[in-house]
């Protein structure tokens, strides 16, 4: 319940994502009302259903393609409410190899996991400043730590989205606004789909989405899925540039 | 291409596993394909889940689609994990109408095989409570299914093992219960006369279900322990219940067995210790109706993961059977003195009784139902053999979800709408697209 005593709610950003339905499922299970914008239909509007029909909790539908920026506003707009909570976990992994000789592949990844969550979430921002309240959540990535061989561009990506939200956080920090930042670091979903992933580092989408729940209850900023990332990252950040450059990675 | 078995990790064939994220995308590949069948949870024993050339997964339609609490009918994908729906609304008062002993199979997989449960006898087969459901055709349509809709292809989806179609999705009615508890009585039955006694005698209860001793012998052929069993009221809770949940939770993650054990490890000895010890508690406590829980006494070996390893590297058979009741006492007695003297004691032995049973392929009749777990060595073949001739006499038949093995005659003596199953199938798949090693292997 928010202070009026009008059900709290929750917006996810990329609502056919195997880690936003996850996370959606573990809000409305303490009774949140969800909704999911997504560009493709049919499949958020299965896990509406799949919502609903678990938790007895209302899930409403809104189109959003996050490179169509110009439109941004007029979503925002149209939502039947102003969220209490908006999480973006939209993002494309991408193909390195091919993003480094093809430059509309490149600036997709930039724009899908850096340019479009950063701009909506921007907007929200104002929006909540404005109410006095709201919780923003970003999904990047581990990724987004350090820039390596095999994913530098959708790494660089996130490294500015975690950027913008750091920033973000920093300025509003007074306010009554949160900012949270996500970074997973291998989870079982449709986008590491057939890749050969390491048991101990690798969430189930589930372990992602109570972890984002948890950090809104708790009051962390900036939170590792699975925890063990914190320690690999920091070590993985603290080897020297010149060994680093030459390190496979 | 992977090698895939059922859940008795025998027979293993080489197919190629395919996981559509949804029915749109699975009913483009079930037309492009020849040789292929359907695949929920694995569960079935045999060879009915293997596509001679492709197997369809399942796993992607895992959503719920609607619920009405106030009539209990829940809709589902065919992908859904019965476990999932149990966690779900079980704590909202609802428990599924049919459960197997398993809660790790899919609802299509379910309705595939039409499963049974401990109340058979009183509330039929899953198919039973089954409403409607939507079929992906091989040509490439999608049919709604149900009493007034093609009620010719619903009738044979129950027991039709895939070979219909693949389920999408389907509705069907949970049942309200007060607690997650049941009220058990155990009923000692000296002999198997004694027990199927004590089986017809607890009809009157919602499920029931008799654990044979195999290794009894003689005078003792058939020694059991008979479980009668009702969901239990809340007003019947006492301490340590109500300490528990009014719903408790399955325990997760009890128990694994962690690599294959050596063949021959369930040799005589360690089965003789494990029935003793099943007799001796159960006769502890018998006759006194005890509160349990739901999940040990639906699924009892749920809490034990991968627990088929213990069958070793050869894998091991599931045979299950049923008997009319006119013929029963002297079949199962025929059968149980086959394996008794044969000293190739059963890990499980499991008898109920069922109810009135419905058409095509589906396996339940009216009669006894007996459930053996044997380890494949050299002589089981014989021996089943044996048991399956017993068996055709009798006028009973096989269960297709936990066959690997059976031979033609068997099948087509036990299932007399069999030559209608063919022709439906010819009508809907005349490309025989569908196919998968059961049959291959039987010639559905
Ligand atoms: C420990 C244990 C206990 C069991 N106890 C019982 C019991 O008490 N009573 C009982 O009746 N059975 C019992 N079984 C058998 C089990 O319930 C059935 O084999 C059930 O079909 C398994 O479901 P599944 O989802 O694993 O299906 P699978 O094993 O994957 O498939 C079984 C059959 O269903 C078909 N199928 C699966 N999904 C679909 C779909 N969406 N559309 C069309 N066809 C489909 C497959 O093609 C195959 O023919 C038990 C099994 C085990 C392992
Ligand atoms: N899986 C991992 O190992 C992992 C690790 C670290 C970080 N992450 C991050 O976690 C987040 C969620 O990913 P996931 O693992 O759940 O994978 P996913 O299921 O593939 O989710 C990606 C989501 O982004 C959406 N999307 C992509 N482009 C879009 C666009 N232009 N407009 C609107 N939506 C768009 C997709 O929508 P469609 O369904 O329409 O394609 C999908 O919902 C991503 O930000 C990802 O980078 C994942």
């Amino acid at each position: 319940m928010t202070g009026d005593g009008t059900t709290a709610s929750l917006l996810v950003i990329g609502g056919t994502s195997d880690i936003g339905r996850a996370a959606a499922l573990a809000y409305a299970q303490t009774g949140r009302r969800i909704m999911l914008a997504a560009r493709d239909a049919e499949t958020a509007r299965r896990n509406a259903d799949d919502i609903a029909a678990r938790t007895g909790v209302p899930v409403s539908l809104h189109a959003l393609d996050l490179l169509d920026t110009d439109r941004f506003e007029a979503f925002v707009d149209d939502l039947p409410m102003l969220p209490d909570t908006v999480l973006c976990v939209v993002g494309e992994l991408g193909e390195q190899r091919r993003a480094e000789s093809d430059i509309g592949h490149a600036q997709r990844i930039m724009r899908v996991n850096f340019e479009g969550p950063a701009l909506i979430l921007g907007i929200f921002a104002e929006r909540f400043v404005a109410r006095g309240t709201g919780t923003l959540i970003g999904v990047g990535s581990v990724a987004g730590d350090r820039g390596r061989a095999s994913n530098y561009v959708y790494g660089a990506a996130k490294a500015g989205f975690s950027a913008f939200l750091s920033g973000l956080r920093n300025r509003l920090s007074a306010s009554g606004v949160r900012v949270i930042t996500v970074k997973p670091g291998f989870v079982r979903t449709r986008m590491t789909e057939g890749m050969k992933l390491p048991p101990v580092l690798t969430a189930e989408p589930e372990e992602v989405g109570h972890a984002i729940l948890e950090a809104e209850r708790g009051g962390s900023d900036v939170v590792y899925v699975r925890r063990v990332w914190r320690g690999v990252m920091t070590v993985i950040r603290m080897i020297p540039e010149p060994l680093f450059k030459r390190l496979k990675l | 291409m992977t090698a895939l078995s059922g859940w008795g990790r025998w027979p293993r064939h080489e197919s190629e596993l395919v996981v559509p994220r949804n029915a749109r995308r699975l009913t483009e590949l079930q037309t492009s394909a020849r040789g292929i069948v359907a695949r929920g949870n694995g569960r079935a024993y045999g060879d009915a889940a293997v596509g001679e050339r492709i197997t369809l997964s399942t796993q992607g339609l895992d959503r719920f689609r609607s619920f009405d609490p106030e009539t209990g009918r829940l809709t589902v994908e065919a992908g859904v994990l019965l476990s999932d729906v149990i966690d779900v609304f079980l704590p909202q008062g609802f428990f599924p109408p049919v459960v197997p002993g398993t809660k790790f199979v899919t609802i299509g997989g379910m309705i595939a095989a039409d499963v049974h449960g401990k109340n058979h006898h009183r509330s039929g087969a899953f198919g039973d409570h089954v409403e409607r459901l939507s079929l992906a055709l091989p040509d490439g349509r999608v049919v709604e299914c149900g009493r007034g809709h093609e009620p010719g292809l619903f009738a044979a989806t129950f027991g039709g093992m895939g070979l219909t179609g693949t389920i999408l999705d389907a509705t069907f009615r949970l049942m309200p219960v007060e607690t997650g508890w049941l009220r058990r009585r155990v009923i000692v039955a000296d002999d198997l006369e004694d027990a199927m006694d004590a089986l017809a005698g607890a009809a009157g209860a919602t499920y029931s279900v008799a654990w044979i001793d195999c290794l009894a012998k003689g005078e003792a052929l058939g020694r059991s322990l008979v479980q009668a069993a009702d969901h239990a009221g809340e007003h019947e809770l006492g301490e340590r219940e109500r300490a528990a949940g009014l719903f408790p939770a399955a325990p997760r993650g009890r128990l694994a067995v962690p690599f294959e054990l050596p063949t021959g490890v369930i040799n005589r000895a360690s089965v003789a210790a494990f029935n003793e010890l099943y007799f001796r508690k159960g006769a502890a406590d018998a006759e006194t109706p005890r509160l349990v829980p739901w999940d040990p006494f639906f699924f009892p070996l749920d809490g034990i993961g991968h627990w088929n390893r213990i069958y070793g590297r050869r894998g091991f058979l599931q045979h299950q059977c049923v008997v009319p009741t006119r013929t029963a006492r002297a079949a199962l007695a025929d059968i149980l003195e086959r394996i008794s003297a044969r000293g190739r004691p059963s890990f499980l032995a499991v008898l109920k009784q069922f109810g009135p049973g419905r058409r095509s392929l589906s396996f339940p009749l009216e009669g006894f139902t007996l459930a053996l777990d044997l380890p494949v060595d050299e002589g089981v073949d014989a021996l089943l053999a044996e048991i399956d001739t017993v068996v055709a006499r009798a006028g009973g038949r096989l269960y297709l979800a936990k066959d690997s093995r059976q031979s033609r005659d068997t099948f087509e003596a036990g299932y007399p709408d069999l030559p209608a199953f063919r022709e439906l199938r010819r009508a809907i798949d005349p490309d025989g697209r569908i196919a998968s090693r059961l049959s291959g292997r039987l010639g559905l």
